[in-house]
């Protein structure tokens, strides 16, 4: 049975009020999910008054300008900051996304920032992926085929065929789709998740591939796949516009069809 | 080693979709018409067994609250019918894009009330 409340550890608790020392007319409060593992605490939410007026447009230069200016003790993972990685997912007003190419512009009223629903919380904004990352390795994320040793071939791709792999190939494995997704959130230990299937789809359908019956053989389980109803909050969240529920779709029918 | 580490909050603060409440809609919903079900069979039953018990269940469903319930399941049923149309389309692969999605699952929430008023004034006219 699912647990729909946060244990008694996870729940979360008023925090530091930080005060605009810059006189400026343009705050804006952001709320900021908050937890040092040392502190032994339960996680708690401090709110920042931040001078937008001297502020980037993203959600990402927010977070930035709360580091560098007002609390250097705050924690986030980033890299490109371009959309790429896919290092800086997060949920931000609600819904998860890149803080980096999420412009806080588009949320009116306080900003709400939290780590990815449903991860163990490693600090602050840092969820904790293992899971996920076992998950995808046990898909096999790799391109298999029968040649060996010296007869190696250059595997060919047509053009169409390679068409297939279009919003599919571009997943950065954010798992801003995954975290989304409330069947994952209640059986996140055996269903796959949607940042996964969509994955084991593309090398399903990559035309060089030499393991698809196989692939498909290991996905059609009762957990591993069908614990997708087609709630689409993983489509809803997609940084980059994919579409997971489709993918997770067009496997179901693969398995039905063939 | 088990992880401490406290879970980062979930549906609590999980914004919802014109999807995600429809799904969780069509999921309470079909529960509720399963027991609806077993009800209605009970009744057709207790009509069999007798003209007595007849009149104590159109008693029953005359009422204000036998109305309200009548009402309520042909909305149930209603809204059932079009999401699983919805999810037929769904498994024989259209309908995924997001727009559509959302599209489709305003119709049929609109759609399962116009239904609900028209199973309304049939039942009341014709039976």
């Amino acid at each position: 049975m699912a647990q729909f409340n946060l244990p008694q550890n996870s729940k979360i608790e008023v925090g530091k009020y930080f005060k605009d020392k810059t006189d400026s007319k343009n705050l804006r409060k952001i709320n900021v999910y908050r937890w040092d593992p040392s502190s032994g605490k339960n996680p708690r939410i401090d709110t920042y008054e931040v001078d937008m007026d001297n502020c980037g447009p993203k959600v990402l230069d927010i977070l930035f300008k709360i580091k560098n200016d007002i609390d250097s003790s705050l924690t986030f993972r980033r890299s490109c900051a371009h959309g790429v990685c896919g290092s800086c997912a997060m949920n931000i007003d609600g819904v998860n996304g890149l803080a980096c190419i999420k412009s806080h512009t588009d949320i009116s009223g306080d900003l709400n920032i939290y780590p990815l629903p449903h991860l163990k919380v490693v600090k602050d904004l840092i969820g904790d992926l293992t899971t996920l990352y076992k998950q995808y390795e046990s898909i096999q994320p790799w391109l298999k085929v029968d040649q060996t040793g010296e007869e190696k071939n250059e595997l060919k791709q047509s053009q169409k065929d390679r068409e297939k792999l279009d919003g599919y190939y571009e997943c950065i494995l954010c798992a801003c789709c995954s975290t989304s997704c409330p069947s994952y959130w209640w059986n996140g230990d055996k269903y796959l998740g949607p940042a996964v299937l969509l994955q084991a789809y593309r090398w399903i359908n990559d035309s060089r591939d030499g393991d698809k019956k196989e692939r498909l053989k290991k996905v059609a389980d009762e957990l591993k796949l069908y614990r997708c109803h087609t709630i689409m909050n993983c489509t809803n969240s997609c940084p980059k516009g994919l579409n997971p529920a489709k993918a997770i779709g067009s496997i179901k029918k693969m398995l039905a069809t063939s | 080693m088990e992880n401490n580490n406290p879970l980062s909050p979930h549906l609590q603060i999980y914004k919802w979709q014109i999807s995600s409440l429809l799904s969780i809609t069509h999921r309470i919903v079909g529960v509720v018409n399963f027991f609806a079900i077993i009800l209605i069979c009970l009744w057709i039953g207790f009509i069999i067994s007798g003209q007595s018990n007849y009149s104590n269940i159109s008693i029953i469903l005359n009422s204000s609250f036998g109305k309200f319930l009548a009402i309520s399941l042909c909305w149930t049923f209603s809204f059932h019918i079009l999401n699983e149309i919805r999810h037929l389309c769904w498994d024989a692969g259209y309908g995924y894009d997001l727009k559509i999605a959302k599209i489709t699952g305003v119709l049929a929430l609109i759609g399962s009330f116009i239904l609900t008023i028209l199973f309304y004034i049939l039942g009341r006219n014709f039976f």
